[in-house]
């Protein structure tokens, strides 16, 4: 990623008031204490980063958000109220859509029909209708294809349309993930760790697919990315977590500076 | 053309039909398996179940008579109507929808994320509790499925066939009419549970479950939904397969055995496949037919009962993932 490309995406873009709020957060999994009692806001129209070294958290801050874990203390805030203890399908009907660290694709459906199913929360027609495919059905149907047939367009992946995902390349895959993500129309967009494994064309061709669809559409985005030239390029705010503990918040040159996370990833001479 | 050529082409008919209930039964299996990792041994028990509702609800029997006797004393066991066939097919394909519903309730939910084998065990509990329901709500004897299937040889085929023999004495093939009908129904039911999987909503999120549980989740799919439908849809390819084999050899309780014939279909079709578990089912309905008639009388007959699972056992040498199963890859 070059200064340039981060450069012009900052005009037309606007963050306005907060859209999600974690609240004194702790995740446990038995005795093991994941998060520890982290707080920090996500606010419309941003790029928030959350960082870390390894097992820092941030995975498990990612499944708090959409709802695989249930944080056993603290408080979630989206658009305003207090959200309770909802399963994930519930949150994702929400406004709350993701990509996973090891892509969660259906492997053996057509990239056209993996970003469909990105539609699901935008359908409707009952199943009597389904059955028959008719009527309501039918031109739901259609209205939800030319959503997705943008999207395939805007991600350019026109030629890959048909191919079952399972046989794409790991940096296409990583792209009809975050397609399927993107179909849902998502209120906040949680993505982890969508450049592991990239070569440095292609992170250089997902920041700029992120930057677009935060700019474009005006998307909050939440992501997780161990490539700090990345992180520091793209996003708005960085929050920092090191052993499930929230140690640095702020702009990218606000952590950059902040002791405690140089040496959260430098380590400290002794 | 010769009489032992025509004779292996009834054969091979008929198997085909057999075939075709075969793979009524593996579809049950299919469906389930494909959406929830589970192998259902209680499909066979479920076509049982249906069977025994369908005939029951269509005579006007009253349920649990046997145990409302044994409680209160009253003894009732006829509700002194008929229904029509259509209805009681749909009251039953209702009944089977509430059994989805309660199995997902009572034992699905509760065993989430569990080990194959327990989910396994599970159904096997399954299987015994709906044979004991089955048992108590309609009683234990052999009854005729009535709900205007065809019955007998077709004439019209016989007739068709009469002349192909250059002898004289030929009679004709003899395929049985309700052979026929499961076949075009079989055949319904495959294409609309095609064409539902492919070009709807409901469909594209069965097979995005079957596929993967997380990422499922992650775009609104709700698990608990989807395991309901896919029961539900499981009951009623039971209570097609059950009505079929019932029309044909009486409902009784030896019905959920069928359900171990389509155990060689599956290893031969593969689990995961729905193409797989139709021509899995022809294949074995053929093969057992034509090794019977070829092979059978020399070795003294009686080959129908072992020879399935003597052609899954090769298959297993050699693919074990069957047919159409899902290559099995595992990378290093």
């Amino acid at each position: 990623m070059t200064p340039a490309v981060a450069a012009e995406a900052a005009p037309g873009r606007r963050i306005g008031g907060v859209l999600m709020e974690m609240r004194n957060i702790t995740l446990r999994f038995g005795g093991v204490v994941a998060i520890k009692d982290i707080s920090f806001d996500i606010r419309e129209g941003e790029i928030r980063a959350i960082i870390g070294p390894n097992g820092a958290g941030k995975s498990s801050m990612l499944n708090v958000i959409n709802g695989f874990y249930h944080p056993q203390e603290g408080e979630i805030w989206f658009r305003g109220e207090k959200r309770g203890s909802l399963r994930p399908h519930a949150i994702a009907h929400q406004g709350i859509a993701r990509t996973f660290q090891n892509i969660a694709l259906f492997k053996g459906m057509s990239t056209l029909d993996n970003i469909m199913t990105g539609r699901f929360t935008k359908m409707k027609s009952n199943m009597f209708w389904q059955a028959l495919w008719k009527g309501p059905a039918e031109k739901e149907e259609y209205q939800n294809r030319e959503v997705v047939e943008k999207i395939i367009d805007f991600l350019q992946i026109q030629a890959i349309r048909k191919t079952p995902v399972g046989r794409l390349p790991y940096g296409l895959q990583k792209r009809v993930e975050l397609g399927r993500a993107l179909a849902a129309e998502p209120k906040l967009l949680l993505l982890d760790e969508p450049m592991a494994g990239m070569n440095v064309e292609e992170k250089e061709d997902m920041s700029r697919f992120i930057l677009d669809v935060n700019e474009e559409f005006g998307t909050t985005i939440a992501l997780i990315e161990h490539d700090m030239g990345v992180v520091m390029d793209i996003s708005d705010r960085v929050v920092v977590l090191d052993y499930g503990r929230k140690i640095g918040d702020g702009t990218p040159d606000e952590v950059r500076s902040n002791p405690e996370v140089i040496e959260a990833y430098l380590g400290v001479g002794h | 053309m010769p009489i032992w050529m025509l004779d292996t082409i009834e054969v091979i008919i008929n198997g085909l039909m057999v075939g075709v209930l075969y793979s009524l039964v593996a579809l049950g299996f299919v469906l389930i398996f494909k959406a929830s990792g589970i192998f259902n041994y209680a499909q066979g028990v479920m076509a049982l179940f249906a069977a025994l509702t369908l005939v029951g609800l269509q005579s006007g029997q009253v349920p649990f008579s046997h145990l409302i006797k044994a409680v209160t004393g009253i003894e009732i066991s006829h509700f002194g109507w008929e229904l029509p066939a259509i209805v009681a097919i749909l009251l039953t394909a209702g009944v089977m929808v509430i059994v989805a519903i309660l199995v997902e309730r009572l034992l699905l939910r509760h065993l989430v994320n569990q080990e194959p084998i327990i989910l396994f065990m599970a159904t096997i509990g399954l299987a015994y509790f709906l044979e004991g329901l089955g048992d108590l709500m309609w009683g234990a004897d052999v009854r005729a499925v009535e709900i205007g299937l065809p019955q007998g040889g077709s004439l019209w085929f016989e007739n068709l066939t009469k002349g192909w023999a250059a002898d004289s004495g030929y009679w004709g093939m003899y395929i049985d009419k309700l052979d026929i009908t499961a076949t075009v129904i079989a055949g319904i039911l495959v294409v609309s549970l095609t064409l539902f999987s492919q070009y709807t909503r409901i469909g594209r999120a069965l097979r995005a479950v079957a596929d993967d549980h997380q990422a499922a989740l992650s775009v609104g799919i709700s698990l608990r939904a989807i395991w309901v439908i896919v029961w539900s849809i499981a009951g009623i390819v039971a209570l097609v397969a059950g009505a079929m084999w019932g029309a044909k050899t009486g409902v009784q309780f030896s019905l959920s055995l069928i359900a171990l014939k389509a155990l060689p279909v599956l290893i031969l079709g593969g689990f995961t496949s729905i193409p797989g578990a139709i021509v899995g089912g022809l294949i074995i309905g053929v093969g057992e037919k034509l090794f019977e008639f070829t092979i059978g009388p020399m070795i003294g007959g009686a080959t129908e009962n072992w020879f399935a699972y003597v052609l899954a056992l090769v298959f297993l040498m050699f693919r074990p993932q069957g047919l159409f199963g899902e290559r099995i890859i595992e990378r290093v």
